[in-house]
């Protein structure tokens, strides 16, 4: 199961490295939150994948798991998911103000 | 926006109930089992959009009239005044107690201020999630 | 148990939610805010006081035990940088109330101040990593917020690169995390610095180590510097000072934290890469300041080489060095926020960023122009300015373990630095009068909080024998981890 876990988390992080070269800032958006996913599957890989009962609650379960990586995740899901909602609206304004999706055009230099 | 597909007007007028009292469930089944006020937000907050989806944004405003980022805040003071409680008694920061007490028709009920909290993370969620949702939908 | 020390985070919380719902009136907000962090102010110097007759406070949020429960921590180091953080804050706020505008204003302009607030006085406290992130993001989505404010062009195609670099080290941070929990299974400061004494800090802690420096590097300006010049650019004055100010401090504070207190084993590699990174972003730093001539980019290649000597303090790790660290952190915060208040009110006068349009304003704006000078010299560190002693300490720190050449690199940036602000000053204040100059715009209210900025700044090294014990005591506890660790987990 790990392997399988590594090998996604790998796969995120190539996709979401791949999307966010790309030029187009929707695309780039997309590479951002694929790699934010990936990072929640290692988080979830490195502190083992194991099952158990919710901890907490008793003391009659054989195995508890480690609500601690799961809290982090959760943290971290909501955050990216009000991250990147922000940053989809920011791209949907700027696209409408400055006419383009195109990183490249939108390399300025310092005097406007 | 509104594309007046009767079909989907029908079957959300009955759907929304369903998904409201869900996530009322989900939100009281938070304080022992899998739930909470986060994932009840959420869910009500797709009940929200779903009816916004199948009808149109001016409609739900009309039928729902609440500022959503007003909602966000007084769910976070809701939450954050819950911690605050705890300097009254002069325990720890964020400290919930919980006790059992006879109400009527419930019967003996446990009743835990942290459901307090949870009221509060559940508005903050409505409320974010729909001024995002309605202000990426408002502009088309 | 001490709820007192989470009170300088709970304030601006409390005031950021209720501006909120007065969205309309804006004078309100004003109040409420003015109100809010004039009595953080307040309360954070009680904290200090109380943190130096009792030692570390610590909270076990809602009762939970330190490795378990969120733990708040407030160490001198921690309590000195809260009070810092919330004089800039009310010089900030009070700037914005006469420059931000009507319709920044009605856009939550106060309640995100009032968030980014909360976000750093929250890292500054927190005892684990896991909030530490977690208030890490509440800064930084408050600071995406406010650097958009205003919708121009500029600005969104700025902020656009700023969120993305921000994104993209906070999904490192994560991933660091990850692998520090896979190893030590713990996140509480006090417990990870336990088990890595314990463990031995072999090649895979040192490695996870670095990573973390390259996080927090880049939210530093540590070397990885490449986004700031741009993002900080753009936004109105009060931002960018407020920013200039605190933002890349909580990246060095983060970077003093971890590699005093849990990878302080392995110095022959990890602090020599960081007094490397240090003296390369010395270096590039005062290239910058001296290449421009636009006086926004002069002060933020200015940050970028003041950040280099705080954490070149880190890397020489010696007592005087780090309370040389906290000295100058404490003065850089305040200096670089007082300014980035002048500069702007500098280029409102003058109509222009660009220096060689500016000139001979010192007749008409005296007081700017001397205030500009002494800050100057605060920056640079001409005794009795409050740069001077930290400045003193660190390079002794440097001299008395050896690090010759980046004390000398460190000293030569200084003289830079020098070079760079008097630029400003000469073609700024200095000559003649330029064509076409600007009526004269009251500067008044405008100065009022950099007055008090000043007084700070000259209290900082004149008064250095009063501020020297608190200091001490701190930079005590970053050289000595047994004492954080004893107090959090209290054996």
């Amino acid at each position: 199961m790990e392997i399988m876990m590594s090998i996604a988390t790998g796969v995120l992080f190539m996709v979401g490295t791949y999307l966010i070269l790309s030029r187009s800032l929707l695309r780039i958006i997309l590479g951002t939150s694929l790699i934010t996913h990936g990072v929640h599957l290692l988080l979830l890989t490195m502190s083992r994948l194991k099952t158990g009962a919710a901890p907490l609650l008793g003391q009659e379960a054989a195995a508890y798991t480690d609500p601690l990586p799961q809290a982090l995740i959760l943290t971290s899901i909501v955050i990216n998911f009000g991250v990147t909602s922000f940053f989809f609206v920011l791209a949907y304004r700027a696209y409408q103000e400055l006419g383009t999706d195109n990183m490249e055009e939108l390399r300025g230099g310092d005097d406007e | 926006m509104n594309n007046g597909d009767v079909i989907l007007q029908t079957s959300t007028k009955i759907i929304l109930f369903i998904i409201i009292t869900f996530s009322a469930y989900l939100f009281f089944a938070g304080h022992h089992n899998p739930g909470g006020g986060f994932i009840g937000g959420l869910m009500s907050a797709s009940a929200l959009v779903l009816l916004a989806l199948a009808f149109d944004l001016k409609t739900v405003r009309k039928v729902i009239p609440v500022n959503y980022r007003v909602l966000t805040a007084l769910g976070l003071l809701l939450a954050v005044l819950t911690g605050v409680g705890s300097f009254v008694f002069d325990v720890p920061f964020l400290s919930h107690t919980f006790g059992y007490f006879d109400l009527p028709l419930l019967g003996k009920t446990e009743l835990a201020t942290a459901v307090l909290f949870d009221l509060g993370v559940y508005l903050a969620v409505v409320g974010v999630t729909m001024t995002i949702i309605l202000s990426i939908g408002e502009d088309t | 148990m001490s709820n007192i020390i989470i009170m300088p985070l709970l304030i601006p919380l409390f005031t950021a939610i209720l501006l909120v719902f007065f969205q309309k009136q804006a004078a309100v907000q004003r109040w409420i805010g003015g109100i809010s962090v004039l009595g953080n102010i307040a309360m954070s110097a009680y904290i200090v006081h109380q943190v130096y007759l009792e030692g570390i406070l610590t909270l076990n949020l809602s009762g939970w035990l330190a490795p378990y429960g969120i733990v708040f921590v407030s160490d001198m180091f921690a309590a000195l940088l809260v009070l810092t953080t919330n004089i800039v804050g009310a010089a900030c706020l009070f700037f914005a109330y006469r420059t931000i505008g009507k319709e920044k204003e009605k856009y939550y302009f106060y309640p995100f101040f009032h968030f980014l607030l909360v976000g750093v006085i929250g890292s500054f406290l927190t005892g684990d990593i896991f909030n530490l992130f977690v208030c890490f993001e509440v800064m930084l989505i408050s600071s995406y917020a406010l650097i958009v404010l205003g919708g121009t062009k500029r600005q969104l195609r700025e902020s656009i690169k700023y969120i993305l670099i921000n994104i993209f080290s906070s999904a490192l941070f994560v991933a660091s995390v990850a692998y520090l929990y896979g190893t030590v299974g713990t996140l509480n400061l006090a417990h990870l610095s336990e088990r890595v004494a314990e463990a031995g800090q072999g090649g895979m802690l040192t490695i996870i180590s670095v990573l973390f420096l390259i996080v927090f590097g880049l939210k530093a300006g540590l070397l990885l510097f490449f986004w700031l010049p741009g993002s900080y650019s753009v936004p109105a004055t009060a931002v960018t000072a407020l920013f200039g100010g605190l933002l890349t401090k909580v990246g060095v504070y983060a970077i003093v934290r971890l590699f005093t207190l849990v990878f302080y084993h392995d110095q022959g590699i990890t602090h020599v890469l960081i007094g490397g990174l240090a003296a390369v972003t010395m270096i590039l730093g005062v290239i910058g300041a001296v290449a421009y001539k636009d006086v926004n980019r002069i002060l933020i290649y200015n940050i970028i080489a003041g950040i280099g000597f705080i954490v070149f303090g880190v890397a020489i790790a010696n007592t005087s060095a780090l309370e040389g660290t906290i000295f100058y952190l404490i003065h850089d915060m305040v200096v670089k926020a007082l300014l980035f208040l002048l500069g702007g009110t500098l280029i409102a006068v003058a109509g222009t960023e660009q220096l060689r349009e500016m000139g001979g304003l010192i007749k008409r704006y005296p007081l700017l122009g001397w205030l500009f000078f002494v800050a100057a010299m605060a920056l640079v560190g001409v005794p009795p300015l409050s740069g001077f002693i930290g400045k003193l300490l660190i390079v002794r720190g440097g001299l008395e373990d050896g690090w010759y050449w980046i004390s000398g690199i460190g000293l030569a940036s200084s003289l830079l630095m020098l070079y760079s602000m008097m630029k400003i000053f000469m073609s700024a204040f200095w000559g003649e009068e330029k064509s076409g100059v600007q009526p004269k715009v009251s500067v008044k209210g405008l100065l009022a909080p950099s007055v008090c900025l000043t007084v700070l700044v000259i209290f900082l090294g004149v008064g250095a024998e009063w501020v020297y014990p608190y200091v001490s005591m701190a930079a005590e506890v970053l050289a000595e981890p047994q004492q954080y660790i004893q107090a959090v987990l209290k054996e």
